[in-house]
């Protein structure tokens, strides 16, 4: 599949660019030698049936788990699986289940997002110089802006847990922010919201783009990815079954097939078991059944 | 002044102005019999024979009385008292009343046992009893200072508990700053005469009947809403605050005559600051810490060995910081090379390594006496004859006059301790609030996410474990000088004596996980209660054990609540709270970023 070359346009950078990501959990292959790229400015969706591997990709991508096999890099160098070195390098991600500091306050998670962005070590909170000062004051106007901008100022000293549930999601945007990422991976942003909240986050997420961040999505709510979307790839049982503009993946049987359950077996194309195959030949050793 | 809130049908049904009335009589009728004998024999510690003027356990049930009588008094609304209970006035003079009752009751049964049998008791205390038994049950009469909204019909025990619950007080009434600064150091001057009345207490029953007035009239002037008026105003005036308060402990050791009681004082200090420096490892950064007093050891062993003392196997005599100096640095040495292997792993495995290295340090120690291992510690004799100090030509071992004011041996370390300790505090509370003290709160809260917000977890638990270390080590280059003697069995994991490990970690636990104030109460507490209550000996653990039990299930977050724990255990006032939303957010961390 040359989806990638073929819909988007040749001229930006190139944010992201994970090739033959694979990860398997003892005998499960949970994500199969995936390729996707990231554009600067762009928003690309990850869609894909309950249980298909996008978030074990996302985990791959953000150093949480060492892929079994492929390489991801960002802006052309290639990233270690640490995911404080990925948060460093410019890769923010929020959590499918919220994952707030839940007994910090809203800002205090802000400003924990900045952690990579400030240099103050132990000594400089111990002696307070100028220097730490003028830091602290820095980060908690940048902490505050962002909450401005996710619209939470006034609930700044509030416990991240006591927040309703959509102002959670919320927050998991801001302090993902707050490390100045060049790209954005959300899980599932949307989750939980009522269709106005999804309007709101929908909005947010075109301004998150304007600010010139780079955002790879997954959603389940498929309007809310259409309409969103500059490319939306389609991940099905750990691969990636199509990859295109939102019209084209849309469009495609095999999509609305792998969301209604019909048997993965008849649907793949034969250039995609031809894929899979020779990806299989030239990277296992011992065939795992393939149960699923 | 209950106008504000609603009034609830009260525990007894007694019309409110005939309780309020029986609850000052009966208050009243208390406080005159402590004036009265409540014994006939001076066999009874404290001399309570004497009519006339009140002694021993009658000055505590007085102080009961007269606050209880004082909040009632505040209840009806008299001008000029009215500031004793901004928040309710009725729940505090329940809780005072039964502080009153407790004393008393103590009293009456101690003389009875101890005395064998009520005949010993003279009519004054029966006098006290009733009025306290009064008191109580009048006060039960008092309307509920908090409406509680439950649709269910409570039980005599949820009836009971509502009744004591209060509301938080409105915005105070502005004074000039120089009245709120005033106020300020007259708290701390009452603190400081509390904590010496409790250091002080020569016999068992007296600190029995302490700890019951004060628990129950702190609760009180919390539920009155004085104390959020006094944390208010700490709080606007934090580094005055922070300066009396150090005052006052400074103070302490010119309010004694004999070392008898600085040396208690000493050793609460010790445990305190070592505790406060646990409190930095398991309260912010979450790392349960089981051996943390072999870091104590180290500092104090090192400090023994470079002291010149003859046992020592180095004939060396560091100067005092130098000996500081080396201390913590061995101690940071042996933290990084305890920390480094574990931090990279989750879970309990640090508890497991701490707990035992804690042992293998002990054990290590009492093995290096030339016989099993090279001689280096002595083995189980310990290193002993440790030199006082001498600070230009100021020697730590003998008295000394300072403003007319005889400072015996302890007071000296005393002082000294009291420097480590602001030290410990300084670092706790700037660590703390800055970016490393909000790295180590994530990781507690989320490892995961923490990771993925770019924070390298093991960096920086490694920096809050050798933190931790240091400052233990600190405290052990003074305590080793203190004791001027180190033996191995000072550094178990748990023992009658604190400080060991375990009645660290409870001194935290206890006190307030991520305070400060937490764990020096804590570390107060543990240290006087063995100390006053030696008759108790066999049961003490037991005891301990129970407090700890009640104390989980009760107040969870310690005596001191953080501004996140009170948020975190008690979310009363909060409205629509989604509270399974991150229940289990937190705890499932088996699957990384799922
Ligand atoms: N740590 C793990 N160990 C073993 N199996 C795992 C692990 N993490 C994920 N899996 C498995 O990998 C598969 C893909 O899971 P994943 O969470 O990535 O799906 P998803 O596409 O995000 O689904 P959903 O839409 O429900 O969020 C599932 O079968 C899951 O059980
Ligand atoms: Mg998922």
């Amino acid at each position: 599949m040359n989806t990638m070359t073929t819909t988007t346009p040749e001229t930006a950078t190139t944010v992201l660019d994970a090739s033959g990501v694979t990860m398997r959990f003892g005998g499960l292959t949970a994500v199969r030698n995936v390729d996707l790229s990231v554009k600067a400015g762009e928003i690309v969706g990850l869609i894909g049936p309950n249980g298909a591997g996008k978030t074990t990709f996302f985990n791959c991508l953000t150093g949480l788990y060492v892929p079994t096999e492929g390489k991801v890099s960002y802006k052309g160098t290639v990233l270690p699986p640490k995911p404080h070195l990925v948060t460093q390098a410019g890769i923010a991600r929020t959590f499918q289940n919220i994952r707030l500091f839940a007994n910090m306050t809203v800002l205090e998670n802000v400003l924990v997002g900045r952690h990579t962005r400030t240099k103050e070590g132990l000594w400089s909170a111990l002696l307070r110089g100028p220097g730490f000062k003028k830091a602290e004051a820095a980060s908690h106007a940048r902490a505050m802006e962002l909450l401005e901008f996710i619209g939470l100022q006034d609930k700044a000293d509030h416990l991240a847990r006591n927040l309703p549930y959509g102002d959670q999601r919320k927050l998991e945007i801001a302090r993902a922010l707050a490390s100045d990422p060049g790209l954005l991976l959300l899980d599932e942003p949307t989750a939980g919201m009522n269709p106005q909240e999804t309007r709101v986050t929908e909005e947010l997420i075109f301004a998150i783009r304007d600010m010139g961040i780079a955002v790879l999505v997954i959603e389940h709510d498929m309007r809310f990815i259409f309409n969103l979307c500059d490319r939306v790839a389609c991940l099905v049982q750990g691969e990636k079954l199509v990859e295109g503009t939102p019209s084209v993946v849309q469009a495609d049987e095999r999509v609305v097939a792998a969301y209604l359950g019909t048997p993965f077996e008849g649907a793949p194309g034969a250039d995609e078991v031809a894929e899979v195959e020779a990806a299989e030949a030239h990277s296992t050793t011992r065939t795992e059944g393939e149960t699923q | 002044m209950t106008t504000s809130t609603h009034q609830t049908t009260p525990v007894l049904a007694i019309p409110t102005p005939v309780a309020r009335a029986a609850t000052a009589a009966g208050a009243a009728l208390t406080l005159g019999s402590t004036f009265l004998a409540w014994t006939w024999t001076s066999e009874f510690p404290g001399d309570l024979t004497v009519t006339g003027y009140p002694g021993g356990l009658q000055v505590l049930t007085l102080i009961g009385a007269a606050l209880t009588l004082l909040l009632t008094l505040s209840g009806y609304g008299i001008k000029g008292l009215r500031w004793l209970t901004p928040g309710g006035s009725n729940s505090p003079v329940r809780l005072a009343a039964l502080g009153a009752l407790g004393t008393m009751g103590f009293t009456v049964g101690a003389i009875s046992v101890e005395l064998g049998g009520v005949v010993n008791l003279e009519p004054g205390a029966w006098i006290g009893l009733v009025g306290a038994i009064i008191t109580v049950a009048a006060s039960l009469g008092l309307p509920h200072d908090q409406n509680i909204t439950d649709t269910t019909e409570p039980t005599a025990l949820e009836r009971f508990l509502n009744s004591l619950r209060a509301p938080t007080p409105g915005r105070p009434k502005e004074l000039p700053s120089w009245a709120e600064i005033l106020i300020i150091v007259a708290a701390f001057g009452i603190g400081l005469f509390v904590a010496t009345y409790g250091i002080d207490t020569a016999y068992p029953e007296l600190f029995v009947g302490y700890l019951i007035i004060t628990g129950f009239a702190v609760t009180a002037l919390f539920k009155a809403g004085l104390m959020a008026r006094l944390s208010a105003l700490t709080t606007k005036y934090r580094s005055i605050a922070v300066a009396a308060a150090f005052v006052a402990a400074a103070v302490f050791p010119f309010t004694q005559n004999t070392d008898q009681y600085t040396l208690i004082a000493v050793n609460i200090l010790i445990f305190a600051t070592v505790a406060l420096g646990l409190n930095i490892v398991v309260g912010l950064a979450g790392l349960l810490d089981l051996g943390y007093v072999a870091f104590l050891g180290v500092g104090a062993y090192t400090a023994a060995l470079v002291s010149g003392t003859t046992a020592s196997a180095f004939g060396v005599q560091f100067p005092f910081w130098a000996s500081v100096l080396t201390g913590a640095a061995v101690s940071l040495v042996f933290g990084v090379v305890i920390g480094a292997p574990t931090l990279r792993l989750r879970g309990d495995y640090l508890a497991i390594v701490t707990l035992g290295f804690g042992e293998i340090f002990r054990i290590a120690v009492g093995n290096l006496d030339g016989v099993s291992g090279p001689r280096v510690t002595n083995g189980p004799n310990g290193v002993p004859n440790i030199p006082d100090l001498n600070f230009f030509g100021y020697n730590f071992g003998e008295s000394h006059t300072i403003l007319g004011f005889e400072l015996g041996a302890y007071a000296n370390y005393y002082l000294l301790m009291l420097l480590a300790m602001i030290l410990v505090v300084l670092v706790f509370s700037r660590a703390g609030s800055s970016r490393i003290g909000r790295a180590w709160v994530a990781i507690r809260e989320d490892e995961t996410a923490a990771t993925a917000m770019g924070i390298n977890g093991f960096r920086v638990k490694l920096i809050a474990f050798a933190l931790g270390a240091t400052l233990a080590g600190i405290a052990g280059t003074v305590q080793a000088h203190v004791q001027s003697t180190v033996v191995p069995e000072m550094y178990v994991f748990a023992g009658p004596v604190p400080p060991n490990s375990a009645f660290l970690l409870a001194a935290v636990i206890l006190g307030g996980m991520g305070t400060i104030s937490g764990p020096l109460i804590g570390a107060a507490l543990l240290y006087m209660i063995p100390a006053k209550l030696q008759f108790l000996s066999d049961y003490q653990l037991l005891g301990f054990g129970l407090a700890l039990i009640l104390l989980m299930r009760f107040r969870p977050e310690g005596l001191i609540a953080n501004r996140r724990a009170k948020l975190e255990y008690h979310e009363t006032d909060q409205l629509d709270v989604p509270d399974e939303t991150l229940a289990g957010t937190t705890s499932g961390t088996t699957k990384a970023g799922a």
